[in-house]
């Protein structure tokens, strides 16, 4: 999907203002709650870390922006869980209302429907017998994909091309892993670009570089 | 289109705790164990470890190579790793090259050595700015960096992190291992600041 979450060249945010070197990680007492309750949420929902991220930038762009990181954690919390059928939509509306006095009626727990899902191992990094398509130095174009479904391709970067620098272990592929499409490991290419070639020649001159799936890239058209 | 207004919608404190209350009466989660996640995220795992890697790598240099050569297995060596952690890539500033790391599309952070993310790390002004205009956005954030300085960033897209090695300052020749990663700051291993004495 292409939803707010993917924030690359977006323009309009305004300045960064810096926190103090020995900022705590959290301000707030719910924060800390927030936190800890969406870890746990992908356990109690059945879910894994790339639906958890998929959770996190499909939330409403508003509230996106609005309810700040943690509180992006919560709703994304609050996604895997009505998702898996933990908690009926709804449920944390009407219990919030009753904490503050209001007289409302909660919905009833539903039947959890977690999905039919087992990682093969912990983490994301995988071991694939495959060689990688790609060389260290190979000229590669970004697919111009716009999918449905979760990716970690950002848009900045799609239908460019870019040169490979390094070839990174394999990992699980988010865009089916997310959606328990199985796994799909497959090797990972740090590829290079050139700034003024994605922003324009009046554009800053520096170099990025980002880490891109097998399945984002195809050899340049020659 | 319609949508809340931010004065109508239920506080996201309110709902926190909401939340919270379902999952604790329905044994869905054991507070005990939230708060284990959340005294470890506070206390143990932060940026005092990445300044430990910083400091030795600047004080032994078959280290150093070690740790850029593979950052993950030189890290853990000094017994940091965990979540957000699989795979750490560590990238190394010098007076030509400088370093910065971002992730667009949410906040991946190198949680092993630098702890969860600070505010402005997560906020859409840094994530959507850094991979178009890092010069101007770094001087903004108090970097000023050399015209002839290059600046190489990188988006943190897959389950690699990055971790950046500062410059050791000048004039730290004398200090101990110890003193100077009392030095590094998690600023500086993002790569929006300068180690300085």
């Amino acid at each position: 999907m292409d939803t707010i979450a993917d924030m690359g060249g977006m323009q309009g945010f305004g300045s960064v203002e810096l926190s103090p070197p020995f900022d705590p990680p959290f301000h707030e007492e719910w924060e800390r709650r927030a936190f800890a309750m969406a870890l746990l949420s992908m356990r109690v929902s059945g879910t894994n870390l790339d639906s958890f991220r998929d959770a996190l930038a499909r939330q409403h762009p508003i509230d996106y922006l609005i309810d700040g990181y943690y509180g992006r954690w919560l709703n994304c919390a609050v996604n895997l869980l009505t998702d898996s059928d933990i908690i009926a939509p709804g449920a944390v509306e009407a219990r919030a209302r009753r904490l503050r006095g209001e007289d409302v009626e909660e919905p009833p727990a539903p039947e959890p429907h977690k999905p039919d899902y087992k990682p093969t191992a912990a983490g994301s990094i995988r071991k694939i017998d495959l060689p990688p398509m790609f060389s260290v130095g190979d000229r590669v174009r970004v697919a111009d994909m716009h999918p449905t479904g979760h990716t970690r391709l950002p848009r900045y970067v799609r239908a460019r091309t870019g040169v490979v620098r390094a070839i990174r272990p394999a990992q699980v592929l988010p865009d089916t892993n997310a959606h328990f499409l199985g796994e799909n490991p497959q090797h990972v290419y740090n590829v290079e670009f050139d700034s003024q070639y994605l922003w324009g020649s009046e554009a800053e001159k520096f170099t990025l570089y980002i880490d891109l799936y097998e399945s984002y890239l195809e050899p340049e058209e020659t | 289109m319609t949508f809340e207004t931010e004065a109508s919608r239920l506080p996201v404190e309110l709902r926190t705790e909401a939340l919270e209350s379902i999952l604790v009466e329905r044994n869905l989660v054991d507070p005990k164990v939230m708060d284990t996640y959340i005294k470890m995220y506070e206390q143990d795992v932060g940026p005092m470890n990445g300044a430990k890697v910083v400091a030795k790598a600047w004080v032994d240099p078959e280290y150093k190579a070690k740790l850029l050569e593979d950052g993950t297995g030189s890290i853990a060596e000094l017994g940091f790793k965990g979540p957000q952690g699989e795979h750490i890539v560590v990238v190394e500033n010098s007076p030509e090259t400088h370093h910065v790391i971002v992730c667009t599309l949410c906040s991946c952070y190198p949680w092993p050595v630098l702890g969860l993310p600070p505010s402005w790390y997560k906020d859409p002004a840094y994530r959507s700015r850094m991979v178009r205009e890092p010069r101007k956005l770094l001087s903004e954030m108090g970097l000023e960096l050399d015209d002839g300085v290059e600046i190489q960033v990188w988006d943190s897209s897959s389950e690699v992190r990055y971790l950046v090695l500062p410059e050791r300052p000048a004039g730290t020749e004398d200090l101990s291992e110890e003193e100077l990663a009392g030095l590094v700051t998690r600023d500086a291993m993002v790569g929006v600041a300068k180690v300085s004495v």
